[in-house]
Formats: C-alpha cells, sequence, structure tokens
C-alpha cells in the first residue's frame, strides 16, 4: 500500500495547504461584521474544480492499482514479467503527440484562432484513436504469443492497467467530441477556453497515468 | 429497565422453584409498568400537559441505563469461559478495559442527565453564550491521551508477548478445510516435513505432505480427530488452510489467528490445566461454518504419550492396506462425528 | 428577508452558478422524475435508501428468528441465513446509509445551507442519483437468479466468496460486484457535486469557519468517500476477473472438496487490505456526517452555540486524515505481519481523541443551556449514548492484544451495530424529524415520534448490549447456529431469544415511523418557515418548501457563523446567519 499512502499523503499536503488558507484558527463568533469583502470562495471554474478533484479520484483508482501489482509481485514466487511488445514505444510517442496536440489547441483558443484550433484538436483526437489502436494491436500481438490473462499475474495486470487506461481514454474522447462539436458551433470564446482547458488538462494527465502504469509494467 | 425486565424474565425461566419464579416475573412486571409510565409521561409532555420535575424522563432513564449496564455487566451468569492457557494478560488488559470505559460511559450519562434534569426548558430561561473554553478542552484533550495510554500501553506490551514465540516451544501443525480441522505433529525427527497443497490427496494425503521429504515420512498425522497436547509445554501452532479462509479459536485459550491458504501463520500459548477444549471456526468458511468444530485435548505427559504411541505416522497411514481403512473422501462435515465418537475421555 | 437591501454591494450575485445555467424543468416528467433539482433528487435518493433499508431490515429479523428460535423453525437453511447476513450488511453500509446521508442528506442540505441556488453540476446530479437506483435494482436482483444472492458476508472475502462452499457463487456474487462498480460511479458523480459545491457554491460571506457543522461532515466525508470508494472498486474488479476469466490476483492454489483448483500463487490477504482500505475509511464516511448533523440538532435545539465549534471542526479534519491509517486493525488475526500490530494500535487509539473530544463538545453543550426535548433532541441524546457505549468498545477491539480473543465474535458485531448501525440510524431519524418541516411544510407528528424514538433507542439498546457478552464469552459471529458449545452456559439462548423479541419490536415501531411521515405529510400541523427557530440558512428560504432554485431573486448574504443561539444582549434567542449585524431598531423577523 506504499504508493497508495503516497498519493493520500500528496493530496492530504494539499488540503492542508488549502485548509491553511480557509482561516481555520480564527473564531468566527467574533467576526459579527458585514459579509468579508473578498468572496469566499476561489475565482476558478467550478468545472475545472470538479476535474481537478475527478482527476484526484482517478489518481487514487491507479495507486491502488499500482499498490495492488507491487503487493502481488513480491507476495509470491509465480511472478513471471511478459515481454513488453516494442510496439508499446511508438505508441507512447503518440500519446505525446496528442498531448501535444491539445496543448497547441489551449495556445490557438486564446488566440482566436478558430482554424489552428480545429486542426490541433482533431489532431489530438486522431493520435489518441490511434494509441488505443495501438494498445488493441500490442494485446493481439501477446495474445497470439501464448500471453494470456489467467495465465500468470504480470499478464493479467497487463491488460488490466492497460484496458483502465484506454477506458478512461475513451471517456475523454466523449468530452473531446463534445468540446469539437462547441468549437464548429462557435460558441462564446470563455466557454470554449474552458472545454479547450478542461480537455488538455485531461490529457495531459492521462499522459502522466500512462507513463507511470509503463514504467510501473517495464519494472514488472 | 428493560434489562430489569430481561433479568427478570431470565430468572423467571431458568428458576427450580416457584418463588424465584414469581420474583423474576414480579420483576418482569414492574419493568414493563415502569417502560409504559415512561412512555405516558413523555406523552403527556407532548400534549403540552404540565410534568412534575421527579417525572423528568430523560433524565432518568439516562441513568437507569448506565446503572443497568454496569448491574448486568457484574451480575450477569454471561462471563468469559474460565482460562486454560497462559493468556492470562489478556484477561487483564480486558478487564483494565472495561473498568476504564465503564467509569467512562456512566460519567458521560451521569452528565447529561444532569444537564438534562438542570438545564431543561422553562418559561423564561436562557441559555449561557459561551462559544468554547480553550483550557477546559485541553483539560479534556490531556486526560483523555492518558487514560488512552493507559490502555494502549499495557496492550502493545502484551501485544509484544503475543507476537513473540519462545524458543522451547513444540511446534504442531493444524491445517483447516471445508469444514473440519487436521493435525500433524513432528515424528522421531523432532521436525515437520514440508507440504504443499498441490499434493493434497483426500485418500491418504490430505495435508498435502511431500511424499519426497524424509522429514515429512515420520510426521504423525491427525485427521479429523481430537488434538492432544501435553499441559504446561508452550505450544507453537502453525496454521494452514487448503481451500478457504478459516481461523483457528479456543475461546478457553484466548487465542485466535487466521489461516490462510497459501500461507503459513502461527500462535503460540501454554495449555495451563487438563480438559477437553473446544476449536470454533471464526473466520466465514462457507455453509458449514458453525458446524466446524474440533477439539484440543490437554492431557499430563503419562497420558499424552500414551496417546502419541497409538498415532499413525505419514508413511505408514500411505501405505494401502491402511489407506482403504481410512474411508471416504475428505471434507464431508459428517467426518467431525468421528471427533465427537472419542468424547469420553 | 430585507436585510440584503441595507447595502448596495451585498446585493450583487454571489453563486458560482449563473442564473441562465440553472435549470428549468420543461415538464412533469423532468420535474419530478428525471429531475435535476438536488431537493428532488436528495428525496428519492432518501426514499430508494430507505426501502432498501426496509428490505434489509426484514433480512435482520429472519436473521434473529434462526439465532433465537434455532430448533423451532425450519425454514431458514444455512445457505439461506449466509444470503441474509451478507445482503443485510451490504444494504445497510453502502446502500442505505451511504447513500442516505451522503446522498439524500448531502443533496438536500448542502445546497440550502451554503446558500446556493443548487448543486453546481445538476445533471451530473441526476445521473448520479439514476446510477445509484440502477446498482440497487442489480443488487436485489440477485435474489431472482439461480443460486440466489452471495452469500460470503459483507467483507466479500476470497478465496470462498468465489468459491462451491459459498452460497451465490453462480450468479450472486457476479451481481454483488457490479453493482458496487456501479454504485462507486454513481457515487464518484454525486460525491463531485458535494465536494465542489461547498467550494465553490457558497453563498457571499460563508467562509468555511461559518459553516454549519453538518455541511463539514458531510464535505470531509465526501472527500474521503472519493478516495477510499476506489479501494473497493479495484477488489472487486479483481474479484470479479478472478471469478470469470480465473485470473489468481487474490486465489492462491487450493482444494476444494478434493478437487484441485485452476488458481495459483494470490494472496487473500492482499484483498483484505484493499478492502479494508475502504472499509475503514467507509465507518467514518458514515460518521462524520452523524457528528456533523448531530451537532446543529444538539445546539439547535439545547438553544446554544456547539461547545467549541473550532475543536469540533478540526476534529472532523483530523479524523478524516487519521481514517486513512489505520484500516488494518480490522487484520490483526488475519496472518499480516504481525509488527503491524503495533503501528495500526496505536493510530487507532489516537483516533479515539478527537473522537472523544467531539463527545465533550456535544456534552458540554447541553451544560448550561436551554434544552427543548424535541423529536430531534431525544434522538441525537440517544445518539450519544450508543454512540458513546459503541466508541468504547472500539477502544477494545482497536487494541491489537485485546481484539485476538474478541475478533470475529458477537462482541464485533454489537460493536459495529453500536457504533455504526443504531447511531447514526439515530441521528438519521433525528434529522428527518428536524428537516421534515422545511421539506414538506408540516410538523410530523410529535406523540407517534416520541413513541417511536423510546422503543427504537431502548429496544436497540437491549438487542446489541447483551451481544457483547455473547462474544465475550467466545460465540463467533455469522454462526447458523451457536449449536453445542463448550464455553458458554445453556442459558445463552435465552439470551438471544430476548435479543430477538427486542429486534422484532424495534422493528415494527418502524412501521409507526413510516406511517407518522406519510400521515404528516397532509395532517401534520403547518409548520411555518423556522420552526425550530435555527440559524443556518436553509431555514430562512422566502418559500417553505424552498422553490426551485432555493432563494428568491437574489442569493442570501452571511454575516455570522452558524451558531449564534442566546447572544447576550440580543431579543431572540438566535441569529440568523443572513441576518445584518445589530443597528438600532431594524432587525427584521423570522420568515
Amino acid at each position: 500500500m506504499t504508493i497508495m499512502l503516497l498519493l493520500v499523503a500528496t493530496l492530504a499536503t494539499i488540503a492542508i495547504w488549502w485548509l491553511s488558507q480557509q482561516r481555520l484558527t480564527e473564531k468566527p463568533w467574533l467576526e459579527n461584521g458585514p459579509a468579508p469583502s473578498r468572496a469566499a470562495t476561489s475565482g476558478m471554474p467550478a468545472a475545472k474544480v470538479g476535474l481537478g478533484v475527478f482527476l484526484a479520484v482517478v489518481s487514487s483508482l491507479f495507486a491502488l492499482f499500482a499498490s495492488a501489482y507491487s503487493m502481488r509481485m513480491h507476495m509470491a514466487s509465480d511472478w513471471q514479467s511478459l515481454p513488453i511488445p516494442w510496439l508499446l514505444w511508438p505508441n507512447t510517442g503518440v500519446l505525446f503527440v496528442s498531448s501535444g496536440a491539445m496543448a497547441w489547441a489551449q495556445v490557438a483558443v486564446r488566440r482566436g484562432q478558430i482554424e489552428s484550433l480545429r486542426t490541433s484538436l482533431l489532431v489530438g483526437g486522431a493520435s489518441a484513436i490511434l494509441f488505443l489502436m495501438g494498445q488493441v494491436v500490442a494485446w493481439q500481438q501477446l495474445t497470439a504469443a501464448g500471453f494470456y490473462m489467467a495465465t500468470n499475474p504480470a499478464n493479467a495486470f497487463f491488460y488490466l492497467l492497460t484496458a483502465l487506461h484506454g477506458l478512461h481514454l475513451l471517456g475523454g474522447l466523449v468530452a473531446l467530441g463534445r468540446t469539437s462539436a462547441k468549437v464548429r458551433r462557435g460558441t462564446d470564446t470563455d466557454r470554449m477556453t474552458l472545454s479547450v482547458d478542461l480537455c488538455a488538462l485531461y490529457w495531459h494527465f492521462l499522459l502522466l497515468v500512462w507513463l507511470a502504469v509503463f514504467a510501473l509494467l517495464l519494472h514488472g | 429497565m428493560a434489562l430489569f425486565g430481561l433479568a427478570g424474565l431470565f430468572i423467571a425461566s431458568r428458576a427450580a422453584d416457584a418463588t424465584f419464579i414469581w420474583t423474576g416475573l414480579a420483576f418482569t412486571l414492574i419493568s414493563v409498568f415502569w417502560i409504559y409510565n415512561l412512555i405516558r409521561i413523555s406523552f403527556d409532555e407532548a400534549e403540552g400537559k404540565r410534568v412534575r420535575a421527579r417525572e423528568q424522563v430523560v433524565p432518568y432513564t439516562l441513568l437507569a441505563i448506565a446503572f443497568c449496564s454496569v448491574l448486568f455487566h457484574v451480575l450477569s451468569p454471561w462471563w468469559w469461559a474460565p482460562i486454560a492457557s497462559n493468556w492470562h494478560y489478556i484477561d487483564n488488559t480486558i478487564n483494565l478495559t472495561f473498568w476504564l470505559t465503564g467509569i467512562v460511559f456512566a460519567a458521560v450519562l451521569a452528565f447529561m442527565a444532569y444537564c438534562v434534569f438542570r438545564f431543561r426548558h422553562r418559561e423564561g430561561n436562557r441559555a449561557e453564550y459561551e462559544p468554547e473554553s480553550t483550557r477546559l478542552e485541553a483539560i479534556l484533550a490531556i486526560g483523555t491521551s492518558f487514560g488512552i495510554a493507559a490502555m494502549l500501553a499495557p496492550g502493545l506490551v502484551v501485544w509484544n508477548q503475543y507476537i513473540t514465540v519462545p524458543d522451547n516451544t513444540v511446534e504442531v501443525e493444524a491445517v483447516g478445510q471445508q469444514w473440519s480441522w487436521n493435525f500433524r505433529l513432528a515424528g522421531q525427527d523432532g521436525r515437520l516435513g514440508t507440504s504443499d497443497v498441490r499434493n493434497v490427496r483426500p485418500n491418504g494425503n490430505p495435508l498435502g505432505l511431500n511424499p519426497d521429504d524424509s522429514h515429512g515420512q515420520d510426521d504423525i498425522v491427525v485427521e479429523a480427530e481430537d488434538l492432544h497436547l501435553p499441559v504446561g509445554k508452550p505450544v507453537r501452532l502453525l496454521l494452514r488452510s487448503i481451500d478457504v479462509l478459516h481461523s483457528f479459536y479456543v475461546p478457553e485459550f484466548r487465542v485466535k489467528m487466521d489461516m490462510i491458504p497459501g500461507m503459513v501463520t502461527q500462535l503460540w500459548f501454554t495449555p495451563t490445566r487438563t480438559g477437553r477444549f473446544q476449536i470454533l471456526c471464526a473466520e466465514l468458511c462457507g455453509v458449514g461454518h458453525s458446524i466446524m468444530r474440533g477439539w484440543v485435548v490437554i492431557d499430563d505427559e503419562q497420558a499424552y504419550q500414551a496417546w502419541l504411541g497409538a498415532q499413525q505416522t505419514f508413511a505408514s497411514r500411505a501405505s494401502p492396506a491402511l489407506a482403504s481403512s481410512e474411508g471416504d473422501s475428505a471434507g464431508r462435515p459428517g467426518r467431525q462425528d468421528g471427533g465427537r465418537a472419542h468424547a469420553p475421555h | 428577508m430585507g436585510e440584503a437591501t441595507a447595502e448596495p454591494f451585498e446585493t450583487e450575485p454571489s453563486a458560482e452558478v449563473p442564473e441562465v445555467e440553472l435549470y428549468h424543468a420543461t415538464s412533469w416528467w423532468t420535474k419530478y422524475v428525471f429531475s435535476q433539482d438536488a431537493k428532488i433528487i436528495a428525496i428519492q435518493y432518501s426514499v430508494t435508501a430507505l426501502a432498501a433499508g426496509f428490505v434489509a431490515l426484514v433480512l435482520s429479523w429472519l436473521m434473529r428468528l434462526q439465532l433465537g428460535f434455532p430448533d423451532s423453525l425450519s425454514i431458514i437453511d444455512p445457505p439461506q441465513y449466509y444470503q441474509y447476513i451478507t445482503m443485510h450488511g451490504m444494504i445497510m453500509v453502502v446502500y442505505l446509509l451511504t447513500a442516505l446521508l451522503l446522498g439524500g442528506f448531502g443533496n438536500y442540505l448542502i445546497p440550502l445551507m451554503v446558500g446556493a441556488r443548487d448543486m453546481v453540476f445538476p445533471y451530473l446530479n441526476m445521473l448520479s442519483y439514476w446510477t445509484y437506483l440502477l446498482a440497487v435494482l442489480v443488487l436485489l436482483a440477485s435474489f431472482f437468479v439461480p443460486g440466489g444472492p452471495t452469500g460470503a458476508g459483507w467483507t466479500l472475502y476470497p478465496p470462498q466468496a468465489i468459491l462451491a462452499g459459498t452460497p451465490g457463487q453462480e450468479a450472486g456474487i457476479i451481481l454483488m460486484l457490479v453493482s458496487l462498480m456501479i454504485f462507486i460511479i454513481g457515487f464518484t458523480m454525486g460525491g463531485l457535486n458535494y465536494v465542489v459545491t461547498v467550494l465553490q457554491g457558497r453563498a457571499r460571506g460563508m467562509t468555511m469557519m461559518r459553516l454549519p457543522l453538518t455541511v463539514w461532515g458531510i464535505f470531509t466525508a465526501s472527500v474521503m468517500a472519493l478516495l477510499a470508494f476506489p479501494a473497493l472498486f479495484v477488489g472487486a474488479v479483481m474479484l470479479l476477473l478472478d471469478r470469470l476469466l480465473g485470473t489468481s490476483f487474490f486465489m492462491p492454489a487450493i482444494v476444494v472438496m478434493g478437487q484441485h483448483q485452476n488458481y495459483s500463487g494470490g494472496s487473500p490477504i492482499l484483498f483484505q487490505h484493499m478492502f479494508w482500505f475502504f472499509g475503514h475509511p467507509e465507518v467514518y464516511i458514515v460518521a462524520l456526517p452523524a457528528f456533523g448533523i448531530v451537532s446543529d440538532l444538539i445546539s439547535t435545539h439545547a438553544r446554544r452555540n456547539i461547545f467549541g465549534y473550532r475543536m469540533m471542526v478540526w476534529a472532523i479534519v483530523i479524523i478524516g486524515f487519521l481514517s486513512f491509517v489505520v484500516w488494518a486493525h480490522h487484520m490483526y488475526v488475519s496472518g499480516m505481519h504481525p509488527y503491524f500490530g503495533f503501528f495500526f494500535a496505536t493510530t487507532t487509539l489516537i483516533i479515539a481523541v478527537p473522537t472523544a473530544l467531539k463527545v465533550y463538545n456535544w456534552v458540554l453543550t447541553l451544560w448550561r443551556g436551554d434544552i427543548h426535548l424535541t423529536v430531534p433532541m431525544l434522538f441525537a441524546l440517544g445518539f450519544i449514548v450508543t454512540f458513546v457505549n459503541g466508541g468504547l468498545t472500539g477502544l477494545f477491539l482497536g487494541n491489537a492484544v485485546v481484539d485476538v480473543p474478541l475478533s470475529d465474535t458477537m462482541f464485533v458485531v454489537a460493536h459495529f451495530h453500536m457504533v455504526m448501525g443504531v447511531a447514526p440510524v439515530l441521528v438519521i431519524y433525528g434529522a428527518i424529524y428536524h428537516w421534515y418541516p422545511k421539506v414538506t411544510g408540516r410538523m410530523p407528528n410529535e406523540m407517534l415520534g416520541k413513541f417511536h424514538f423510546w422503543v427504537t433507542f431502548i429496544g436497540s439498546y437491549l438487542v446489541f448490549f447483551p451481544l457483547h457478552y455473547l462474544g465475550l464469552m467466545g460465540v463467533p459471529r455469522r454462526y447458523y447456529t451457536i449449536g453445542d458449545m463448550d464455553a458458554i452456559p445453556l442459558s445463552t439462548g435465552m439470551l438471544n431469544e430476548l435479543v430477538s423479541i427486542a429486534a422484532f419490536v424495534v422493528g415494527f415501531a418502524q412501521l409507526v415511523f413510516v406511517f407518522n411521515m406519510i400521515w404528516s405529510m397532509r395532517n401534520g400541523t403547518p409548520a411555518g418557515g423556522n420552526p425550530w427557530r435555527a440559524t443556518t440558512l436553509e431555514w430562512q428560504t422566502p418559500e417553505t418548501p424552498p422553490g426551485h432554485g432555493n432563494w428568491g431573486k437574489d442569493l442570501p448574504v452571511v454575516y455570522r457563523w452558524a451558531y449564534d443561539y442566546s447572544v447576550p444582549g440580543a431579543e431572540q434567542d438566535f441569529l440568523p446567519q443572513n441576518q445584518p449585524p445589530v443597528r438600532q431598531g431594524t432587525r427584521s423577523t423570522e420568515p
């Protein structure tokens, strides 16, 4: 559970930092004054905070899988690492491209370049789909080579972690599709910027998760 | 008072002669009437009728709960079985915890009762305004911490004893399966042979001993019968399971440890008196969980040696002539009747 | 509610949900069924959870029937018994308590108490409820599949959870795991709402330290649940794969009934770590909202500020943090490394200190108060009794070596029923009686409420107090029948009978509650906007029940903390949170 406890410690640090901003030691009964001039809540849009909290949940999910992975690896002697398909390396590159395209979209939407925004979202989406297809091909290579899910826990974790990551990316693609629709309809810039920002944040996060998962699989 | 009623019913049902039965029933009746009265008064309150101070339901109920709980604790016949191992330290720790927590429970309830009695709403009353008292809270926090430490410290000391196995123990293996208990003792060489679940055969090798291990050949295998142990000698029980989780638990020994398939867990104790003690399974293990019983018999040295001499080794069990007499496959709940047949020891 | 017009800057909207984004229902269906209004969703959550809880209550009767009168009835066989305990436990802990306290009370109270028009993501909120309903239906469906529901115990420990010796191994366990996964997905959608609404939806002037403790409790519990439920999700996915695809995450090599299984190398203890990493925070996920709610009930009905508000907030936060490092106290005798016992016993007993401080502050709130013994107050007092009782027995079980003889006995059953069964349920009832006037506009019947309280409180104390002593004698939990047990006197059967009778009486008293709720909806006395003369924002709405969007044209502005009761010098013994600071002669009256 070390990995999960590390994540909990990280999140606890963030929580403590945030709590330290909330003047928890003031005596509220002495403050019966007019409303504080500063707004009580932060200025960040709710959707962004919501996505942040959601990413914490997803981190917790992956950290727990990683904990289970390392515990299972060390608890019994039957662990046999499987050969990591070479395809995962170019696949990782594709995901980098995807994340880069989303970063480009963020710049474009701020500059108001609708044309390049469309292109970058298209590139981002297409490369994400390419990544997913690559993952499926990697699975096929492995099953063809006889590495079935039930044969060994290393195999089972490989399929499980990649599938889980793929599912999250699929969910992201739905959100990306909605964002692209917004861009096509030409909604106002503020909302478009927010949507693109949220998608980009999610994409960068999934890239990080993938790097962590990939490192874990290589380590096994 | 409801507990009084309960106690009354209990006395009535268990009593041998008529006086006791009537006393018990009277007890119960009084309690029932009391409860009825409480409800009636609270209804009166709900209707806004004037209630005299001594009819305050809530404070008296709170006091009664504290009082009856303590009374039940002290007087009821339901208490742990007399101990039969060296773990009276555990009993002492439990008793210490009981008294500390009991005092806190009674104190909190009494304080609540007093508050409700004294500060009940009356016309024109107004509560005091006092947001906090750092000093009081600090005192309470420190006091509580001391109380907690007073329970934790002895607990950790005894836990250390519990998990530190002494050097001079006899190793005995207990293996759980759905839903019976098997045991193994070291033979002449004083060592238990290796084992693996993959070697398990219902007929002949229920514990999965390694047939190629010479240390295992003289091991004594006790299948679904009583385990005998000598009194006064520390025992280290190695616990295994061949199917699901079980838990080895003998209430009189105060020890318990789960049995996990795929690994060996352990516990140790020194039996301090002779007798026959029931082993219970304390981890849900399927539909037969509650009938999964076994027995440990604590013998004096002489009786123990006599029993030991009559047991079969792994090697002798494995020979076909004996294997056929062993009967059908393992794992029938009915098998434990075999254990019960040995009752008159 | 005229105070908002006092100064010009106070009228500017402060909500983070702009008016345009607030969803407006266009038809009966979208208003009452597929509603995105948190108040409707709250009622949907509550009714569904209570209905599921009623199923679990009936299951507990059947169990008590078997335990109290083991030889006189033959309608319950061991497989059914184990199915009942499993479904009873899982429904009560997850589908009733978690869903009701967070989904029900969270949805109703958070927006109103923080002064928001609605949750920040109303659509997600609606999805959350329907996902939850799906999870409940999938779970209940397992009663109707071949083999019936799973009988693995609510802890679902492998290997037995997915093996033939356990009832429901065919389909029941699969439905259980799938239902849990659906529940967790649904909860995540709701939990995001509760957390972000507290973070971003607070009205102007509502600082964190002005929040009522109810919101603090639900907020902290939601954060914990968001991080802890994934552990159950992970465990469920891996167990499902072990069951369906034959992987060996948790399954070692085993022989079942003489048959060698196709598993090897897995670790059952790994599942236990996953389960309890969720399971222990789960206890506090249920407890913290109850702590918060009971603080508000006691304060309101004792007409006194909650004593030591700051300490109460810190205690909630500290308990929230600590609850993530105590999980293995459920596993002292599970075969994990015994040295962990030192660590987890220490953390577990440390967590008792902030919890004890909360108890002290509740009873100190009563001191020199002006105690109105209303039905909600009675339930709050009942909660303190049962919670103190259950909390103190927790000190037995948390202390590693004391846990050795007591773990997996009826003592554990008695402990957790007292502390996370009866105690939160008493709070839930108290809260329902307290907020019922806000939800329906009418008061619940007080006589029926008092009857319900006395029978439930005394009755459930009678059910669970004696069970401790069964455990002390060594009766293990989850026993279909105690049978012939050497360590216990014969009279134990008597004790079990009485416990069962008390359980039936308590169960039937719940019908009085149901009747009261339905009857008072039409026949209760009209309540007015603020019948308890409470300070918090939900009692200051312009309409009762609150209309769509909760507040009229302007959102409330908050000037003070939530506990200005009996302030010296004030005319009334309470000052609503949105009442501007006293200017001579301009006090507004309650709505």
